[in-house]
């Protein structure tokens, strides 16, 4: 990117071209489509719920590419279970 | 040694395969291997024009898979490379006159005659697809660094490792490095990296491809051009030799050229 196209923040097309790729690749791989993924995390949330208490609004999941080979990276944050015991107290 | 059988193939049409294929042959043809192309682009026939061989089709690969001809009589000999055999697709026909079981008998008795046997894959991915791919050894996927051409190219190369042809090999053609250095263009490594299969050649954009194809002699017969280079190279990667991949920043305008050369650039 040159002085001026920095200066006022354009990116350039090649840039959003791979951005745009890199997305488009990943559902194309995987034939998961952004509503699955959303209904996969909500399956994900209903299930670890059952067992431990999560924070549902920090829960993240992704699809990462390394090569030609997918992986899908779940990061749920778990809630304190320091609170837990105060009110059982 | 039976022939190395490649399949040239890119999901989207327009991108090259064509061009890619006939300059592969010629290429490997003057580097002194006997070398068949067979045109699968069944009701599209357009590697006889490349080629420069239009006029000179009588059969083509449905008589020859329909019996109404020997396989010898649906293959044309190039006058200027005499190595270099082309069987044409039909003109009239579809793609469902063609079966992938016929293409593998076909290439069976071409095997023990040649070098190497290139297949000019149609674009997409159906009927005339599976035919080209059925017999391959190797696949070489050709793409453009442009975004639907790279998501199609991402399509193939997920279908040929699910048909267990391995992911194939990448030519990424017409490159503009003007434009690559602007950041206009997707890079050869940007390319690469959404893809990551083997690279085995960077075709540059080139007018003189079209002027050659306007002529019916391909590219790779020009030795002044950088994009028949490039396939000449593409050429001798396939022999197994290791060459250098060409240095495409020497294209831009003449005032870039003595800019880099003050380094300035």
């Amino acid at each position: 990117m040159n002085f001026f196209d920095r200066l006022f923040g354009k990116t350039k097309s090649a840039d959003s071209a791979k951005e745009r790729l890199q997305l488009v690749l990943i559902h194309d791989r995987t034939d998961l489509t952004p509503a699955e993924l959303d209904s996969l995390r909500d399956d994900l949330i209903a299930t670890i719920s059952r067992h431990v208490a999560i924070d549902a609004q920090g829960v993240q999941i992704d699809v990462e590419h390394d090569g030609r080979s997918q992986r899908l990276i779940a990061d749920i944050p778990l809630k304190a279970a320091r609170r837990r015991t105060r009110k059982i107290k | 040694m039976p022939a190395q059988v490649i399949t040239i193939t890119s999901g989207k049409g327009g991108v090259g395969k064509t061009t890619a294929t006939a300059n592969l042959a010629v290429a490997l043809a003057a580097a002194g291997s006997k070398v068949v192309c067979i045109d699968g682009d069944i009701g599209l026939r357009n590697l006889d024009v490349i080629l420069g061989l239009e006029n000179r089709i009588v059969y083509d690969i449905v008589d020859v898979i329909e019996g109404r001809c020997r396989l010898k009589q649906a293959m044309i000999r190039d006058k200027k490379l005499p190595n270099l055999y082309l069987i044409p697709a039909a003109q009239t026909r579809d793609k469902n006159a063609v079966s992938p079981s016929d293409m593998n008998r076909l290439i069976k008795d071409l095997r023990p005659d040649f070098d190497f046997v290139l297949i000019d894959s149609p674009a997409g991915i159906e009927r005339g697809f599976r035919n080209a791919i059925a017999a391959a050894d190797r696949v070489i996927v050709v793409t453009n660094p442009e975004i639907s051409a790279v998501r199609d190219a991402d399509r193939v190369i997920g279908i040929l490792e699910a048909e267990d042809k391995g992911p194939g090999a990448l030519i990424i053609n017409r490159l503009n490095p003007i434009l690559v250095k602007k950041n206009d263009m997707l890079s050869a490594d940007d390319v690469l990296d959404l893809l990551a299969i083997e690279l085995i050649g960077i075709v540059p954009e080139d007018e003189n491809v079209i002027i050659s194809s306007n002529r019916g002699a391909p590219v790779a017969s020009d030795p002044k051009s950088k994009a028949g280079q490039a396939f000449r190279n593409i050429a001798k990667r396939l022999k197994g030799e290791t060459v250098p991949f060409l240095d495409l920043e020497s294209t831009g305008s003449l005032w870039e050229r003595i800019q880099r050369l003050a380094g300035r650039k």
